[in-house]
């Protein structure tokens, strides 16, 4: 043991220590579980209430067995997912705006603030009157809830380039079409990348909230319903599968920003 | 009449809502071709906007540019920083000019890769720039400028972002390069030295708002370079020449 090298010492403490913290990780949710599944049985917890690992397993076979949760998790990822990509593209398309007409930038300028400001759930008991009780009140509140700062991040990043870039561009005659693809659009491609992943969250809570107030199905819709029946094995369920999803989703966007790093190398 | 440039009367003022900063006034000057012109000045004495103005950047409130040549391109513009773009390699970084001026053929892509090679980056066509010396990444951008083959170069303060010794040797290369093309270039700088080494002559500029104090030749002989002409007696005089004439006229300001 004494013969090794300082380089192999170091990556053995390296090593040990990712296995401690996996083996961390792993025990804490092991633990939780044995403790919660411990309580429900001893009857300390009430499962009528608090329900139990063993009865949340056991909601999902039943659920899996009659489709249901295939249903209400795949119009929520659905909602989740078009809204993204809808409030992405379009708040670029309107940063750009922004940034190509300095004017409509003043002029409108005082409005992002209060709208970035507004706590946007507000919205969402009037976009269900207005839209009516539909997937597209659903999508329309959770785009209200990522749209501003998409905006404002994007435009942010646009106006913080170098002016001598823009000025090189300009040097070689170029015109505002070329600063924006050459420039300014590769320069912020490390912040479009924090927007998703930001955005990708967002519109989760957004489908949710909106879920909560107009839906016949999806897993907010399960929420509440559930709550409001007292099955509270399906509420404690779709909050587990929130949650896996809202790590998954995160891991994707993770995964398409390496893809892009790689590609670019 | 056969001036590669020359400047007539320009003035020019920023205008802010709390002030007018007049910024240049009555600046007049010819350059000939082939000729290295330096422009030393104080800090913010408006050596940039002047640069700007024959760039075409901006455009003066009087006062005219005329070019006495007919290329295509006529003005090539370095920066104070290289302004290498990161996601680019060094190849597409040197062939910007080309791709928006819609000139990138498999030709002048061939032009360039030739000067890279030329200019000791023949092996770094495919790096970032991140991956290169400061040095290398000054050179890159000279080719990005030469690449559409100008008449007149604009230099502004190119070296500043480079420690002394690679200043040194990279105003070198650059001014050896610019004299074997036959370029002609007007270099921008606040270091005194960097324009009695790099210039035929000097424009002294005087604090804002910029008018042309001096118009000295310097006058090194034919077998000059930026380097050795720092060890020359007649360095120190010119040294002084253009000192006296800036502090001068700091002093009458402040009087």
């Amino acid at each position: 043991m004494h013969d090794l090298t300082p380089r192999a010492r170091y990556l053995r403490t390296v090593r040990r220590r990712m296995r401690l913290v996996t083996f961390g990780r792993v025990a804490v949710l092991i633990l939780f579980l044995l403790a919660w599944e411990i309580s429900a049985r001893i009857g300390l917890l009430d499962t009528f209430i608090f329900s139990s690992p063993s009865a949340l397993w056991t909601t999902l076979l039943d659920m899996i067995g009659d489709g249901s949760i295939f249903l209400h998790t795949g119009i929520t990822l659905y909602e989740t997912l078009v809204s993204f990509l809808i409030s992405t593209l379009l708040g670029l398309a309107i940063a750009v705006l922004l940034w190509w007409c300095p004017l409509s930038r003043e002029i409108s300028e005082p409005y992002w603030i209060a709208l970035n400001s507004l706590p946007k759930s507000a919205l969402a008991p009037i976009l269900i009157v207005w839209f009516g009780n539909t997937t597209k009140s659903i999508l329309i509140t959770s785009i209200s809830l990522t749209i501003v700062t998409t905006i404002l991040t994007m435009l942010n990043g646009f106006l913080c380039v170098d002016p001598d870039k823009l000025a090189l561009i300009r040097s070689f005659g170029g015109k505002k079409r070329h600063i924006l693809t050459k420039v300014l659009l590769p320069a912020n491609i490390p912040v479009l990348m924090n927007v998703l992943k930001v955005n990708i969250g967002l519109c989760l809570i957004g489908v949710i909230i909106g879920e909560f107030l107009a839906a016949k199905a999806g897993l907010g819709y399960l929420i509440i319903y559930g709550s409001q029946i007292f099955r509270m094995n399906w509420v404690i369920l779709s909050i587990v599968i929130l949650c896996v999803m809202a790590v998954l989703l995160y891991l994707l966007i993770q995964w398409i920003g390496k893809q892009y790093e790689k590609h670019r190398q | 009449m056969a001036s590669l440039l020359s400047v007539h009367d320009l003035c020019y003022t920023y205008h802010t809502r709390e002030a007018d900063t007049p910024a240049l006034t009555r600046v007049s000057f010819r350059v000939e071709p082939g000729e290295f012109v330096s422009i030393v000045g104080p800090s913010g004495c408006g050596k940039s906007t002047l640069l700007s103005i024959i760039a075409g950047l901006i455009t003066p409130e009087s006062g005219t540019i005329s070019l006495g040549t007919d290329a295509p391109h006529p003005i090539g513009y370095m920066f104070q920083r290289d302004q290498l773009l990161e996601w680019r390699t060094i190849l597409a970084n040197a062939c910007l000019g080309l791709e928006i001026r819609k000139e990138l053929t498999a030709q002048t892509k061939d032009y360039v890769k030739q000067l890279l090679t030329q200019y000791g980056l023949g092996d770094f066509l495919s790096h970032r720039p991140s991956q290169l010396s400061g040095g290398m990444r000054q050179r890159a951008a000279l080719v990005r400028t030469l690449a559409l083959k100008p008449e007149l170069l604009l230099l502004d303060e190119p070296f500043s972002a480079l420690d002394y010794q690679t200043r040194l040797s990279v105003s070198d290369e650059i001014w050896r390069i610019l004299r074997q093309t036959g370029k002609t270039a007007v270099l921008v700088t606040h270091d005194i030295s960097e324009a009695i080494s790099l210039g035929d002559r000097v424009l002294v500029l005087s604090a804002r708002p910029g008018r042309i104090l001096q118009d000295l030749p310097m006058d090194f002989g034919a077998d000059r370079t930026p380097l050795s002409v720092r060890s020359l007696p007649a360095f120190q005089t010119y040294f002084q020449e253009i000192w006296q004439a800036m502090t001068q006229e700091g002093g009458e300001n402040h009087a």
